[in-house]
């Protein structure tokens, strides 16, 4: 994006043109875009498979609230005992069998690669 | 049809009768094409563009179906300009939860590498902990920003001062000096918040200070992707044309002086970037609609001429966004829908 205050710029795409965030399944969308280099029609359709659900759904929020909440990968509003933060990136990596690069080293720092 | 309403370049405000609106599309458009030597937009591309300008709606938005990723550059540097005291960290939650961010990015407030380096090591359990309370992707992004490395700021000797004193050959080898100065220290920080868990790099700006620039970032994002192969490199362009400023740098066989978006890309490319962000600079004495025709011609080319995704940049005076720091909705709404939907972007 750019320059240019919080309001004007950063939320004023975000509505016009952007998936949503963790509202809907944008950080989702965006992960197969860092992790496989995906084009965004490829993306949508990947992250819609591995969830169970249709395209356009993606970006609706009363829907994704329900998915995000079953497949436990985050909410805006979390839940006490809900997974939070590292915890919802480890079932997001599982879920769309990729590799995210704080999980992989949370898991060589608590040593769940080592046998005692 | 009564008078439109939008804005010039600067923001100001400017009534258009529909034959004027309708110069201004083919005139940017045409513009464009001559410089690029790329296809100009089409009739039903220009139509488009004249609906979306033609619309009396206070703020548009894409249609269902076409929406975007968005990435951000300097997101922390936002807040501390608007004097919102949050550290980095609350900057990010406030994105990721409050303003429907589908990425975060961390950036220091001097947001160029070489800065960066003597502190890195402050940056990385930053980011460690950020990374622990947050669930959207992380960037780390910098500026290369080769201006740092002439004196007096720098090491080097300045080649703005050799230039004009006809030491060309001395600018040069000045200039090549500092990509290689610039290379390792790119590669330092990013190797350390890549280490520490950062989903990916934004090398940002990239030819702020010509082609030596663009290949510092060539330069430092093949060394990444050769040391981590699956690290994830966002590459975003400073303009619409690679300056010449030394004049005789190639990466592999091509010369980068002279570069248009739809080139910049392919070499990008070749360098491992997993990302693209190309610009287009906004013209402050034309018109959005002027601006955004233009923006469009090239960012459309850029678009079909990549095989990886692309992020157009859409900050303050770029991809026909005003030149002001508060960006007004409606030429800001316009433009973020039409580059959307008519280049089939994969994020901005």
């Amino acid at each position: 994006m750019g320059v240019g205050d919080p309001f004007g710029m950063a939320i004023t795409h975000a509505i016009a043109s952007g998936m949503g965030g963790m509202r809907t399944a944008g950080d989702l969308v965006a992960r197969m875009q860092i992790a496989r280099g995906m084009k965004i029609g490829e993306a949508k359709n990947y992250v819609a498979d591995r969830l169970g659900v249709s395209v356009p759904d993606l970006t609706d929020p009363i829907i994704m609230r329900e998915v995000r909440e079953d497949l436990n990968l985050g909410l805006l509003h979390p839940h006490a005992g809900s997974p939070k933060c590292m915890e919802a990136k480890f079932n997001i990596a599982r879920l769309l069998d990729i590799d995210i690069n704080c999980v992989q080293r949370f898991k060589e720092k608590v040593s769940i690669y080592h046998k005692f | 049809m009564e008078k439109i309403w939008t804005r010039f370049g600067d923001g100001s405000p400017v009534e258009l009768s529909a034959d004027e609106l309708k110069r201004d599309l083919e005139e940017g458009t045409r513009e464009a094409a001559e410089r690029g030597n790329i296809p100009a937009l089409s009739k039903e591309e220009l139509q488009h563009l004249f609906d979306i300008f033609s619309s009396p709606h206070r703020f548009i938005g894409v249609e269902p179906g076409y929406e975007v990723v968005l990435s951000y550059d300097g997101t922390p540097i936002k807040m501390k300009r608007a004097q919102v005291n949050v550290d980095r960290l609350q900057c990010l939650q406030i994105y990721e939860k409050l303003m429907g961010a589908d990425t975060l990015e961390m950036g220091a407030t001097d947001y160029s590498f070489k800065p960066i380096k003597p502190v890195v090591t402050y940056e990385q359990p930053l980011l460690e902990q950020i990374l622990a309370v947050t669930t959207a992707p992380v960037f780390y992004g910098a500026m290369p920003n080769l201006g740092l490395y002439s004196q007096p700021d720098g090491p080097f000797p300045n080649p703005s001062e050799l230039l004009p004193q006809g030491k060309i050959e001395e600018a040069q080898r000045s200039y090549e000096a500092a990509v290689e100065a610039a290379v390792r220290d790119i590669v330092y920080v990013s190797d350390a918040m890549y280490t520490s868990g950062a989903d990916a790099i934004i090398l940002d700006t990239v030819g702020a200070a010509g082609d030596a620039d663009y290949l510092a970032g060539l330069k430092a994002t093949e060394i990444l992707k050769e040391k981590y192969p699956e690290i994830c490199i966002e590459l975003g362009m400073a303009g619409e044309f690679v300056l010449g400023m030394h004049g005789d740098l190639f990466y592999d066989d091509d010369r980068l002086a002279g570069m248009y978006p739809h080139e910049q890309v392919k070499m990008a490319e070749k360098a491992g970037v997993t990302i693209f962000g190309p610009v287009c600079n906004t013209n402050t004495n034309e018109s959005t609609p002027w601006n955004l025709s233009r923006a469009i011609t090239f960012m459309k080319a850029c678009c079909e001429a990549a095989n990886i995704p692309v992020h157009v940049n859409m900050g303050m005076g770029v991809g026909a966004m005003t030149v002001h720091d508060h960006p007004p909705l409606d030429v800001a709404s316009r433009a973020s829908k039409a580059m959307v939907e008519i280049c089939r972007l994969d994020g901005l």
